[in-house]
């Protein structure tokens, strides 16, 4: 039914997810931790270093939110970015046009994103295979000639820049964070609104429709036959990882002062396909460490070469003929290995 | 609204239909045949056109040496397409789809860059083969000789491959291999091979329309991903993995994007992503193509 995703990794990692996670979670906290040593960046980090953080924290947004889609669901939807865009635009034309408070637009973007999902995905699920991954490609080119295009709205090939950045002053008012700057700030923000999405997707995926949503990737025509409304359950997600993507999109526009047509071309719905793809897409913490992994070596690579392209594609090749469950799908596997030695 | 005015629209789109055509066929052959989408494509055709460049330097820098330049970026191009599916795509057939598309955009990044690398990213131009260097007057309009020839070799190839595929025992193999890989298999026909065959041919008509395409346009890097997308609405317009469903389609493409200016000045490309779409929606394997 749908586009066959690569199950193996994903049922061998749900055979092992039940316990073991409970028993490691609940001892650490990591997730909070990690939380809180991302919140201390604007402190001990540079100016600089708050940049990537907060350039990773939003792809990680996005990146799960594909996720959903490609991990829980076994959709492969390679037109991800339209909804990203959509996003993008509706924020910086409410924002810039017309004036809208941040605090507005934010949720109008994930709105907007969502709705545009819901209608290109009342069609995407009606197909299967490579038709899907096709349509949501037209569908993502359709929003790209549009920003492209539309001159009056969305400022066609030169883009909306300068969008006004939310001035968040009520920050400067809790203790310690008298000297933050606008960008320090913005990424607190950023850093707090993408913690509370993760936690709701994360929810979403562990809750009975989510594992009705699990169910659907696994095996479709049994999940038709037990009564579930494959479609609909299908297009739910669409548009749930389609709102998401909205918010990644609204915060990615304003954190680099402007929305551009380029953000909506079919080739970045490529490279968060490969971001979610390094990171793992059995695991829910995968994508997050894809974008950090990507944001990262990008940073690190575009220093010695322009030719970070070349690169990226041979990492992707490594991790296609070495290693398709990813870093956290390697590390998995190598921590299972140890646990096995120990063992014997 | 003149009808010369009509006509020289409608040349103009039969022109962009048949440039089309020679890159989309190569598409659809693979898709046909392996039920792959190759994003690599729009690659090889952006090989083509940089090696066609090359060639007329190193045979006429002045210019000239047209036809053979072609020939040799096309042959490339052929060979380069079929060491890549020896090497690595082999051992992806039996992988999900996604890290099929995904290995091809790898392609796309390395091939990329790697153009960059060697050609550097100005821009590059080849001038016209001095035979079809002139122009004729049809119906009060100027149409050049150049284009007129790439309306001409569109059927022209069309039906070559279409004699290739079905006069030939060779044909009968892909159309063998088409339709049950494991049985052709089993009775002992050597489908790497014609897998191989098949890609190379792909390629080759990647290449090939490359280094036709330089006298019009210029060679410039993300010419690969921008013909890419093109080359996918014309195959899914008319069906993927079927040859005359693929003329049709950029036919089609062609006279859509030529008149939808017309209609939305400014939105053509809009049009024709509309079209595709609703083309998905209503007849998802397209005009001419079957259920998959």
């Amino acid at each position: 039914m749908t586009i066959a995703i690569p199950t193996e990794i994903l049922r061998r990692r749900a055979a092992a997810i039940g316990e073991k996670q409970r028993a490691l979670s609940a001892r650490i906290p990591w997730t909070l931790i990690v939380f809180l040593v991302m919140a201390t960046v604007p402190w001990l980090g540079s100016r600089y270093d708050t940049f990537l953080a907060s350039q990773i924290v939003i792809d990680a947004l996005f990146a799960v939110s594909l996720n959903l889609l490609l991990g829980t669901t076994g959709l492969v939807s390679f037109g991800h970015v339209a909804y990203f865009g959509v996003g993008a635009y509706v924020c910086g034309i409410l924002m810039k046009t017309y004036g809208v408070p941040f605090s507005l637009a934010f949720p109008a973007a994930g709105l907007g994103a969502a709705l545009f999902a819901l209608i290109s995905g009342y069609f995407c699920v009606r197909l299967i295979k490579l038709y899907f991954a096709m349509l949501t490609l037209a569908f993502s080119q359709i929003i790209w000639a549009i920003a492209y295009k539309w001159n009056d709205v969305t400022g066609g090939d030169q883009g909306l820049p300068e969008i006004p950045y939310p001035h968040l002053h009520w920050i400067l008012s809790i203790p310690g964070c008298g000297d933050l700057s606008i960008a320090d700030r913005f990424y607190l923000l950023t850093l707090a609104l993408v913690a509370v999405s993760l936690a709701i997707i994360h929810r979403i995926i562990r809750s009975p429709f989510g594992r009705v949503l699990t169910t659907i990737r696994d095996n479709p025509e049994r999940a038709a036959f037990l009564g579930v409304n494959v479609r609909l359950y299908q297009l739910a997600a669409f548009v749930i990882a389609g709102g998401f993507a909205g918010l990644a999109g609204a915060l990615y526009g304003l954190f680099s002062r402007g929305v551009f047509a380029d953000y909506v071309f079919w080739s970045k719905s490529a490279e968060i396909l490969i971001m979610t793809i390094l990171g793992g897409i059995g695991y829910f913490w995968g994508p997050p460490v894809g974008a950090a992994a990507l944001v990262w070596l990008n940073q690190v690579i575009t220093d010695y070469t322009q030719y970070w392209s070349f690169v990226l594609g041979a990492i992707l090749l490594a991790l296609l003929f070495g290693c398709p469950g990813g870093i956290v799908g390697g590390l998995d596997l190598l921590w299972q290995r140890i646990k096995r030695l120990r063992h014997a | 609204m003149s009808s010369s005015f009509l006509f020289s629209q409608f040349m103009g789109g039969l022109t962009t239909a048949m440039f089309l055509f020679l890159i989309a066929s190569g598409l659809s052959l693979v898709f046909g045949v392996m039920r792959v989408i190759n994003f690599a494509h729009g690659s090889f055709y952006m090989f083509g056109a940089y090696l066609a460049w090359q060639a007329v330097q190193w045979l006429h820098p002045t210019g000239g040496g047209f036809w053979l330049a072609t020939l040799f970026a096309a042959v490339c191009v052929g060979l380069l397409g079929a060491v890549t599916e020896r090497v690595f795509f082999r051992s992806l057939y039996g992988r999900e789809e996604l890290y099929q598309l995904l290995f091809t955009y790898a392609l796309v990044l390395i091939l990329g860059d790697a153009a960059k690398l060697l050609w550097g990213t100005d821009q590059l131009s080849v001038s016209t083969p001095p035979a079809l260097a002139g122009s004729i007057q049809i119906f009060g309009t100027t149409q050049p000789l150049y284009t007129l020839f790439i309306i001409a070799i569109g059927p022209a190839i069309a039906f070559a491959l279409w004699l290739l595929l079905n006069r030939t025992g060779a044909g009968r193999m892909v159309r063998a291999a088409q339709m049950d890989r494991e049985m052709l298999d089993a009775l002992g026909a050597n489908v790497a091979l014609i897998y191989t065959a098949m890609f190379s041919v792909s390629a080759f008509l990647a290449g090939l329309s490359g280094a036709l395409v330089t006298p019009i346009q210029s060679i410039v890097p993300g010419m690969d991903v921008l013909i890419i997308v093109q080359a996918f609405i014309v195959v899914v317009i008319g069906g993927m993995g079927s040859l005359w469903g693929t003329f049709w389609g950029s036919v089609i493409y062609g006279q859509v994007l030529s008149f939808g200016i017309l209609i939305f000045p400014g939105f053509s490309l809009f049009s024709v992503f509309a079209l595709m779409a609703v083309i998905l929606i209503v007849r998802p394997w397209g005009l001419f193509g079957r259920p998959l």
